[in-house]
């Protein structure tokens, strides 16, 4: 109870000090956040490509139905294999020149081969399994290529894994930011206090009594801080979303725990500095 | 019953040599006890081992029963619970008033809040304040702001009340008040270790007396009949800050 009102009663006395705790939390979050976005977003992307992520191999002319029928079978059989769809050559002309619209002309009966298109299970569209089972494919004597997308795939898994790691990364080198800041803040607080705690134990106050109100402060920047860089992320991603392109925001869980993060500095930053102040006063 | 007792007790600052050696004696309950020397004595060491603020160095000091030698700073935190502590510059909380001052001393011990306000009334009128509750430290005299901090020392029912040169700062009158004050709070039962420069205060009472040189206990009143009061109380290190 008063160690609640001693720990609001420092923004009072130090505004400018708390605020630059709380701001640095926030800038800290704000900067993991982002690169979360980026994460989160390309996760998505990624969900959205893979979900049409096909092997298509394209059947030689002349190849005779009852041997490309056969391979389906096989190639259904396979763990992988979702689905297998046989795309005849007039059903090639008729799905490019959908596609193609006004330059449909372009394309005459025949030109086209006949194709296996081939859905994978999820979990099985990875660069590697694909790559695996597009050269089983490949092995057939009337396939004569096989096209997956390669090139693409890989690189945005690789994109991911960097969002990631320049994400953590980052997000880390800015947590022990803020734990010093609050560290910083908190010895501050506690020299401008030094007196009132010296008095506090001269009347029998205990040490956990003293350290309460400057730890719950922390554990309160830190919440004022999460809060604020869920605002700033918020802000930032849907001025994307208006300005740029739809991006997704995270969920309500992972916000909460950004939100935890941030208390979670706090009071780290804080019970490190006041364990060490009070022990030097 | 002894509520402070020092065996043998040595006290050596890590810079700053040899405050205290060979100190042994007992305060009573319901004592008051003066503590004298000149300045640099080892009359605040003596104080400070008292409340633990310093371990000793060698022998030991036991507070209502508890070794300073392997107190825990709980049972420090609960021993000061016990003890009000008064010093020369008052050591009061400038932002808060008097009534604030001395609920502090009751808030950090985790009382219930609606027994504060009694028990903060009831010393302030104590110590004769009860009007002055709202009052800021500035807004009030030196000698009213010490009767402040002896409230607050007060207001834990303490059995032992140190006061380590309370009336150092104050003038004439206002020392007589607070003496007075302190023999009070004595008559009613608490005994007082009250460190001074001041034999004038000293020879008007029949109060016990141990003096201090060097560290070393020179005197006390309590082993030694009084001895005459004119010439030997004026010992040979009382020329410095008090002529009489
Ligand atoms: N914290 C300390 N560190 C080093 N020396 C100290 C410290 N406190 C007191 N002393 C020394 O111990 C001696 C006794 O000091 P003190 O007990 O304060 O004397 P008094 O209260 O009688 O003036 C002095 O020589 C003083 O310099
Ligand atoms: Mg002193």
């Amino acid at each position: 109870m008063m160690a609640l009102r001693e720990a609001f009663s420092a923004f009072r006395r130090a505004p400018l000090l708390s605020a630059l705790g709380v701001v640095t939390i926030a800038f800290s979050l704000f900067a993991f956040g982002l690169f979360g976005l980026v994460a989160i977003n390309i996760r998505d992307a990624l969900q959205s490509i893979e979900n049409r992520v096909e092997i298509r191999a394209f059947i030689a002319d002349g190849t005779p139905v009852e041997a490309s029928s056969a391979a389906m079978g096989d190639i259904h059989a396979f763990p992988e294999v979702l689905s297998v769809t046989y795309v005849s050559q007039d059903d090639a002309l008729i799905r490019a020149r959908k596609e193609l619209g006004e330059f449909s002309d372009v394309f005459e009966p025949g030109v086209l081969p006949a194709s296996l298109d081939i859905k994978l299970k999820p979990g099985y569209r990875d660069p590697t399994t694909v790559l695996a089972v597009a050269n089983r494919v490949k092995s057939y004597d009337f396939v004569d290529d096989v096209r997956y997308g390669e090139d693409w795939v890989a690189k945005l898994y690789r994109l991911r894994t960097i969002a990631t790691l320049v994400g953590t990364g980052l997000g880390l080198a800015f947590a022990a930011v803020a734990v010093i800041i609050i560290g910083a803040t908190i010895r501050i607080m506690v020299m401008a206090r030094a007196r009132e705690i010296s008095i506090m134990r001269l009347v029998g106050a205990t040490n956990g009594f003293i350290r309460l109100p400057f730890v719950l402060e922390g554990f309160i920047q830190g919440v004022m801080g999460g809060l604020l860089a869920l605002g700033l992320t918020w802000a930032t991603s849907s001025a994307i979303s208006h300005s740029f392109m739809r991006t997704a925001f995270f969920d309500p869980t992972l916000a909460t725990l950004g939100v935890i993060g941030g208390a979670l500095i706090g009071l780290l930053g804080s019970t490190f500095a006041v364990g060490r102040q009070l022990r030097r006063l | 019953m002894s509520l402070v007792r020092f065996l043998n007790v040595a006290k050596e600052y890590p810079r700053g040599g040899v405050a205290l050696s060979h100190a042994s004696f007992q305060l009573h309950k319901g004592e008051f006890a003066f503590l004298t020397g000149p300045s640099g004595s080892g009359k605040s060491t003596i104080l400070k081992l008292i409340y633990m603020e310093e371990r000793p160095t060698a022998g030991d000091v036991l507070v209502s029963g508890v070794s300073a030698r392997d107190a825990s700073r709980r049972e420090v935190s609960m021993v000061r619970r016990h003890l009000g502590i008064v010093f020369q510059d008052f050591r009061l909380l400038e932002d808060r008033t008097a009534e604030q001052n001395v609920a502090f001393a009751l808030e950090v011990t985790g009382i219930p809040t609606d027994m504060i306000r009694p028990r903060v009334a009831r010393v302030l009128t104590q110590v004769g304040l009860a009007s002055k509750g709202t009052a800021y430290p500035r807004e009030l005299s030196g000698g009213e702001q010490q009767r402040v901090a002896i409230a607050r020392s007060l207001v834990n029912d303490p059995y032992v009340l140190i006061a380590d040169e309370p009336t150092g700062n104050l003038d004439d009158r206002a020392t007589r008040g607070v003496f007075q004050l302190l023999r009070d709070i004595n008559t009613a039962g608490t005994a007082v270790i009250m460190a001074t420069h001041d034999l004038d205060l000293i020879r008007r009472t029949e109060y016990r007396s141990i003096e201090l040189n060097h560290g070393r206990l020179v005197y006390d009143s309590a082993e030694t009949p009084p001895p005459p009061k004119e010439p030997s109380a004026v010992a040979p290190s009382h020329h410095d800050e008090n002529p009489i």
